[in-house]
C-alpha cells in the first residue's frame, strides 16, 4: 500500500463512517493543509486586510461545501451528464466574448447578477470529464478517429478562451484533455509527433501573440533589463523570494509586499510573498503539501474502477500539478507570466471553488468504489 | 475473455502511464527546488541586499545654520522662526475650492497661486502628492492665528514654523555680512552634493559666503522605510549631524552705524580697521540693499531694479571700488623720499601755484593756484601741496614709487576674508609696456606723486596702508571673522591675527616724521583737516584727499566751484586717519563720492566713526561742515543732470598733453588693468530669480 492510504483511515470503522460521508480524509486533510497557508499568507500579502482574508474564507467554505456536494454524487451520473455541462460551460465561455466584463483588457468575466465569475474555470472542470467521458466510450488505446474526435473536443473550447485572452486558463484546458488523453494511452509517437508539431508552429504561434504576452515572454528571458518597465514583476518577485533565505523574514515581516514593490502580491504573485517570509523550509513544506495532493490523486486513479474514473482522477491530479508549476515557475522566473494564480493560496474566488469541485469529484470516486471488484 | 484480457491490459498501461506521470512531476518539481535554492541559498545575499535597498530611504535633515554677531554679541545674521502654510494635496478633496477660501485670508496673488499650482502638478507626475507643498511662507502671527481659528475649513492645509535667515542690521551690513539665496544650478555642479543634504540655500556674498563651510554645519540623515512610491513609513535611524558653527565678527555694530549714518545722504565706503591686529571694525559701503528679499528668492522687476540702479546699490565699494587715491598718498610719497633719501625732512620747495618740466610747456598746478609759497616736507604734507609733491615723486621716479608702495601693498588684494575684493591699481613702467605697449612719460610720474593719473585703491587698501603707517610699519592680514563659536559646547575659536612681514626702513625716526606731519593735519589751524578734528579728545594722524573724477581741464576744474560742476563730475572725497596717534587703535579709511573736498566732506565722517569706536559717542557736532551741507543736498539737485551725456562742453576730454586722468563716463577714475566696475562684477553673485 502506498504511505498515502496509511493512517487512521485503515481502521475499516472509522473508514466505513467517511465512504459513507463520501469523503477521503487524507486528500481533505491535505487540501486544508494549503489553505491555511494560503490564508495565512493572504492576511501578510494584501496588507494585514481581515475583509480579504474573511472574504477568501468565505469562497473556501462554498467550496468546500461544492466539494462535498459533488463527491455525493456517483461518477456515473457525471459521465452521463458530461456532453451537457460541457454544452453548457462553451456556451458561457462564448457568451463571455459578446457580454463579459472587460478586466485589465481581457473579456473573463461573466456577470449574473449575484455571481460573477470566469466561465473558463467551469471549462477545466468540464473538460477532463467530457474527455474521460468521451473515451470511456472506445476500448483504449483510442483509434486514430477517437483522437482526432477528443483533440476536437478540447480545440473549440481552447480557442474560445484564446481570445479572451487567457492564455494561462486555456494552458490548463489543454493541459486536462490532453492528461486525459495521454493516460487513455495515446501512442507514444502521437505525443512525440505533435510536441515536434508544437515546436515547428511556434514561431506562427509567435507571430499571433498578443503584443503584451510577447513582451512578457522577451522580458523573461533578460528580466533585469528593464526591472522598472514591463520585467519589474519577475524582478521584485525574485526579490521577495530570494531576501527570504531558507527559514524566511517571519510572518508579516515580509517588505516587498507590506511597501507595495511587488504588485499583485496577493493574487498571482503570492507565492513570492509567501517564500519571503517563510523562506526555503516553508516553500518544501508547501511543495510537499501540493506533491502529497497530486499523489493522493494519482493514487485514487490508480485504484479508480473504469477508465472514465482512471481518466478524469488522473486528468484531474496532474492538472493541479500543471497549474502549481506554472504558477511557481513564472514567480521564481522560469516561466512566461501567463496568469496562473497558485491553486488554493491565490485571492481570488472562482478558481478556489472549481478547484474544490474537482477535488470532490476525486472523492467521489475514490468513495463509490463497488465492492464486488475486489 | 478477449474483453476482460483488454481491461487487464488497459489497466497495465494506464498504470505505466501514471508511473510515467509521477516522475515527470517528480522531475518538475526538483527543477522549481534547484531554482528555490539558487534564489533563497546561493543569491541570498544578493536579493536580500536589493530587499534593503528597495525600502530603505536616507532623509536628510538640514543642519541649523551659524548665527553672525558682531564682536560684541549684537546679531548681524540670525535664524528666524517662519510660519508656512503647506497643503498636502492628496488630503485635499477640492483643490480650487480649497485655494480660494485660503485666498482672502492670506491675501494670495494670483502668480503665488500659479507657482503652487505647478508644485502641485510635479508632485502629481511624480507620484508624491503626499508631500507638504507650500504656499506662502512668512505668515503674519495673525494670519496663523486666523487660520487656526476656522482650520475645520482648511482640510489638507496646516501652517508649520521654519527657521528662516533674517538680516537685523538690514542695508548697512548687507555688503559686508552677505545673505543666503537658493542654490543655483551652476552652484550645485561646484558644491559637494553630500555637504548640501535637505539644503536649498547657499551663501551669496559677504560673509555668508566666503565662511560658507563654517556656517552650514553637517546635515544628518534619517533613515526611513519608504514604500514603493518613496513614502515614508518609518523612522528606522537617526544618524546626528552638526549644527553650522556661530560666527563672532570684529565688526563693532555700532561703529558700522555710525559709519552708515555719518555717510548720510552721500554714497561711498567707509572701512576702519584696527591696526594692532587687522581686525575690521566698520566695512560700510553706500548705498546698501536690503538682503532680505534675496533670502526669500527676489522677484525678477526687483531684482532688475536694483541692477539698473544708477547708484549701484549691490556693488560694495569698499572692496570693489576703485578710487584714485588723490593726496591721501602724499605721507607714503613723502616716506619713500626720506627712505630713498630723495628728501630731507627740512628741504623746502617754492610752491608759486604751478611747475612744469623741462622740455615741456605743461603746466603742473598746484591745487591752490596762489601758490603755497615755502614749504618744508611737514609743511607740503599739512597743507598738502601739490608742487611739492610733484618734485617729491619727479625725484623717486616711478620705479621706487612702485617698489615702495608695493610694501604696504598696494596693487594687492589684502586678502581680507571677503569675497569678490580688487585689486586696485599701482602702475609701473612694465605694467604700462604690458597693458598699453607705451613707455613710462615722466609727466605721469607727477600724477602719481598727487595720487592721480593711473593710480587706483580700494577703500580697504586706504585702511589698510593707513593702519600699516600708524605701526610704523608693521602690520595684520586684515579679517572680519574673530573667532568661531561651537553652536552646542560654546567653545571659541579664535582666529588668530596674521602678521604681514614689516615693511624695512632705514631710519626708524622717518615714521614719526612722516606721522608727526599727518597729526599736523587735524592739528594745525593750517592743517586740511583742522576743522574736523579741533574739538577731539584724543590725537589723529590724518591725511585729506579730494580725486579728480574726469579729465577736465585743470583751468576748468579749478575755476568751477562744486556747485556748479554736474553731480557726476565733481570730486571725490577721500580721507585716511589712525587715532590716537601716539597708541593707535582704529585706522579709517574713507571716500565720499563726488562729495567735494576730503576734509571738508570725508573728515567729517571718520571723525564720527572714531568717536562711535573710541569714546563709545559721537561728540563731534553734526551741524553741517560748510562743504558737506551742498553736497548733501547735492544729489537731489543733480539727478536731473543726464549720465548720457557726461561730455558737456566743459568735461571734454583732457586737452593737456601729457595725459593725466583721461576723460571717462565711469565714475571713478580709471583702472585700466582692473577696470573700473562694469556689469560683469554684479554677475560674479548668482541670484535666485523666483520664476
Amino acid at each position: 500500500m502506498s504511505p498515502l492510504s496509511g493512517g487512521r483511515s485503515d481502521d475499516p470503522g472509522v473508514r466505513r463512517l467517511f465512504d459513507r460521508l463520501h469523503i477521503d480524509p487524507i486528500l481533505l486533510l491535505l487540501l486544508l493543509g494549503v489553505c491555511a497557508i494560503g490564508l495565512t499568507v493572504l492576511y501578510s500579502a494584501s496588507g494585514h486586510s481581515m475583509p480579504m482574508v474573511i472574504n477568501q474564507a468565505e469562497r473556501l467554505m462554498i467550496g468546500l461545501v461544492v466539494m462535498f456536494a459533488a463527491a455525493q454524487a456517483p461518477p456515473e451520473i457525471y459521465r452521463s451528464v458530461a456532453p451537457w455541462f460541457y454544452g453548457f460551460a462553451l456556451l458561457l465561455c462564448a457568451l463571455t466574448l459578446v457580454l463579459g466584463d472587460h478586466a485589465k483588457g481581457a473579456q473573463r468575466w461573466l456577470d449574473l447578477g449575484v455571481l460573477r465569475f470566469q466561465p473558463s474555470e467551469l471549462m477545466k472542470l468540464a473538460m477532463p470529464i467530457m474527455v474521460a467521458a468521451f473515451l470511456h466510450l472506445f476500448t483504449l488505446p483510442p483509434r486514430w478517429h477517437a483522437v482526432l474526435m477528443t483533440l476536437m473536443l478540447i480545440g473549440i473550447p481552447v480557442v474560445v478562451v484564446m481570445v479572451q485572452p487567457d492564455l494561462g486558463t486555456s494552458l490548463l484546458i489543454v493541459a486536462a484533455g490532453g492528461f486525459a488523453l495521454y493516460l487513455g494511452g495515446l501512442r507514444w509517437q502521437y505525443i512525440f509527433g505533435a510536441l515536434a508539431a508544437i515546436g515547428a508552429a511556434a514561431p506562427v504561434l509567435w507571430a499571433r501573440l498578443h503584443d503584451y504576452q510577447r513582451q512578457r515572454i522577451l522580458t523573461l528571458l533578460d528580466p533585469e533589463s528593464d526591472p522598472l518597465g514591463a520585467g519589474y514583476h519577475i524582478a521584485q518577485s525574485k526579490i521577495a523570494i530570494g531576501s527570504g533565505g531558507m527559514f524566511g523574514k517571519g510572518w508579516l515581516e515580509g517588505t516587498q509586499a507590506k511597501l507595495d514593490f511587488l504588485p499583485e502580491s496577493h493574487t498571482d504573485f503570492i507565492f513570492a510573498i509567501f517564500a519571503e517570509e517563510f523562506g526555503l523550509l516553508g516553500v518544501c513544506t508547501l511543495l510537499l503539501l501540493y506533491l502529497g495532493i497530486v499523489g493522493r490523486g494519482l493514487f485514487i486513479a490508480a485504484r479508480a474502477q473504469d477508465s472514465f474514473q482512471r481518466l478524469l482522477a488522473g486528468s484531474l491530479a496532474m492538472t493541479f500539478f500543471v497549474y502549481v508549476f506554472i504558477n511557481m515557475g513564472m514567480v521564481i522566473g522560469l516561466l512566461p507570466v501567463v496568469g496562473v494564480p497558485l491553486p488554493l493560496v491565490s485571492y481570488g474566488g472562482t478558481s478556489m471553488v472549481s478547484l474544490l469541485a474537482g477535488f470532490g469529484l476525486l472523492m467521489s470516486i475514490q468513495t463509490h468504489r463497488k465492492l464486488l471488484a475486489s | 475473455m478477449d474483453n476482460l484480457k483488454n481491461l487487464v491490459r488497459e489497466k497495465h498501461m494506464y498504470r505505466s502511464r501514471i508511473g510515467v506521470a509521477v516522475l515527470v512531476c517528480l522531475v518538475m518539481t526538483s527543477i522549481l527546488v534547484s531554482r528555490l535554492v539558487k534564489l533563497q541559498v546561493v543569491d541570498r545575499q544578493y536579493y536580500a541586499t536589493r530587499a534593503e535597498e528597495n525600502r530603505m530611504r536616507l532623509s536628510a535633515v538640514p543642519p541649523v545654520r551659524g548665527l553672525v554677531t558682531d564682536r560684541n554679541g549684537v546679531l548681524m545674521a540670525q535664524n528666524t522662526p517662519a510660519f508656512v502654510l503647506e497643503i498636502v494635496p492628496e488630503q485635499v478633496e477640492d483643490m480650487e475650492a480649497l485655494i480660494a477660501r485660503l485666498r482672502p485670508l492670506l491675501g494670495l496673488q494670483d502668480a503665488e497661486i500659479a507657482r503652487f499650482k505647478s508644485r502641485v502638478q510635479r508632485a502629481t507626475r511624480d507620484k508624491q502628492r503626499y508631500l507638504s507643498l507650500p504656499l506662502r511662507s512668512n505668515l503674519t502671527s495673525e494670519q496663523v492665528a486666523r487660520f487656526q481659528l476656522n482650520r475645520f475649513d482648511y482640510e489638507g492645509a496646516d501652517v508649520t514654523a521654519t527657521l528662516t535667515r533674517s538680516y537685523p542690521l538690514g542695508a548697512a551690513a548687507a555688503h559686508v555680512i552677505g545673505y543666503v539665496g537658493g542654490i543655483t544650478e551652476d552652484e550645485f555642479k561646484k558644491i559637494e552634493a553630500a555637504a548640501y543634504q535637505g539644503l536649498t540655500q547657499i551663501g551669496k556674498i559677504g560673509v555668508e559666503k566666503s565662511h560658507e563651510n563654517e556656517l552650514r554645519g553637517m546635515p544628518g540623515a534619517k533613515i526611513v522605510e519608504a514604500n514603493v512610491n518613496g513614502r515614508p513609513l518609518r523612522e528606522l535611524e537617526y544618524r546626528q549631524g552638526a549644527p553650522g558653527k556661530n560666527l563672532i565678527l570684529t565688526l563693532d555694530a555700532k561703529v558700522q552705524l555710525a559709519a552708515q549714518n555719518a555717510l548720510g545722504e552721500l554714497d561711498g565706503a567707509v572701512v576702519a580697521i584696527d591696526p594692532r591686529n587687522g581686525e575690521v571694525i566698520a566695512l560700510v559701503s553706500k548705498p546698501g540693499f536690503d538682503p532680505q528679499p534675496f533670502v526669500a528668492g527676489i522677484d525678477r522687476a526687483s531684482y532688475k531694479a536694483l541692477l539698473d540702479d544708477r547708484k549701484r546699490p549691490l556693488y560694495n565699494r569698499a572692496l570693489q571700488g576703485a578710487y584714485p587715491p588723490g593726496s591721501t598718498v602724499k605721507p607714503f610719497m613723502a616716506l619713500a623720499g626720506l627712505e630713498y633719501e630723495t628728501l630731507q625732512g627740512g628741504h623746502g620747495e617754492y610752491c608759486s601755484g604751478s611747475m612744469s618740466l623741462p622740455h615741456s610747456t605743461r603746466k603742473y598746478r598746484c591745487w591752490k593756484r596762489s601758490g603755497h609759497g615755502w614749504l618744508d616736507m611737514a609743511g607740503g604734507v599739512i597743507q598738502s601741496c601739490d608742487i611739492y609733491f610733484y618734485e617729491v615723486a619727479q625725484a623717486l621716479g616711478i620705479d621706487r614709487i612702485h617698489t615702495f608702495l608695493s610694501l604696504f601693498g598696494l596693487g594687492h588684494p589684502t586678502d581680507i576674508d571677503l569675497p569678490l575684493e580688487k585689486t586696485g591699481l599701482l602702475p609701473s613702467r612694465e605694467w604700462k609696456m604690458r597693458t598699453r605697449k607705451e613707455v613710462w612719460f615722466p609727466g605721469e610720474t607727477l600724477n602719481i606723486g598727487i595720487g592721480q593719473g593711473y593710480m587706483t585703491t580700494t577703500p580697504m587698501q586706504l585702511a589698510q596702508i593707513t593702519a600699516r603707517m600708524a605701526m610704523r610699519g608693521k602690520g595684520f592680514k586684515p579679517h572680519v571673522v574673530h573667532a568661531f563659536e561651537d553652536a552646542l559646547t560654546g567653545v571659541k575659536t579664535l582666529v588668530a591675527p596674521e602678521p604681514l612681514p614689516p615693511i624695512p626702513h632705514r631710519h626708524a625716526q622717518d615714521w614719526e616724521t612722516i606721522i608727526n606731519a599727518m597729526v599736523e593735519v587735524t592739528a594745525s589751524q593750517r592743517g586740511t583737516a583742522h576743522r574736523a578734528f579741533k574739538d577731539a579728545p584724543y590725537r589723529v594722524a590724518a591725511k585729506t584727499g579730494t580725486a579728480q573724477v574726469a579729465g577736465m581741464s585743470q583751468e576748468e576744474l579749478k575755476a568751477r566751484k562744486l556747485e556748479d560742476t554736474p553731480f557726476h563730475l565733481r570730486d571725490h572725497a577721500l580721507f585716511v586717519a589712525f587715532a590716537p596717534a601716539e597708541d593707535p587703535r582704529i585706522a579709517v579709511g574713507v571716500i565720499a563720492e563726488h562729495a567735494g573736498h576730503g576734509g571738508s566732506a570725508a573728515a567729517p565722517i571718520a571723525r564720527q566713526v572714531m568717536d562711535q569706536f573710541l569714546l563709545g559717542q559721537i561728540t563731534y557736532n553734526v551741524a553741517p561742515p560748510p562743504g558737506a551741507a551742498p553736497a548733501t543736498a547735492a544729489p537731489a539737485a543733480a539727478t536731473p543732470a543726464n549720465p548720457a551725456t557726461p561730455a558737456a562742453p566743459s568735461a571734454a576730454p583732457s586737452a593737456s598733453p601729457a595725459p593725466t586722468a583721461p576723460a571717462t563716463p565711469a565714475d571713478v577714475a580709471p583702472a585700466p588693468d582692473a577696470p573700473a566696475p562694469d556689469e560683469g562684477e554684479e554677475e560674479e553673485v548668482e541670484v535666485e530669480i523666483e520664476r
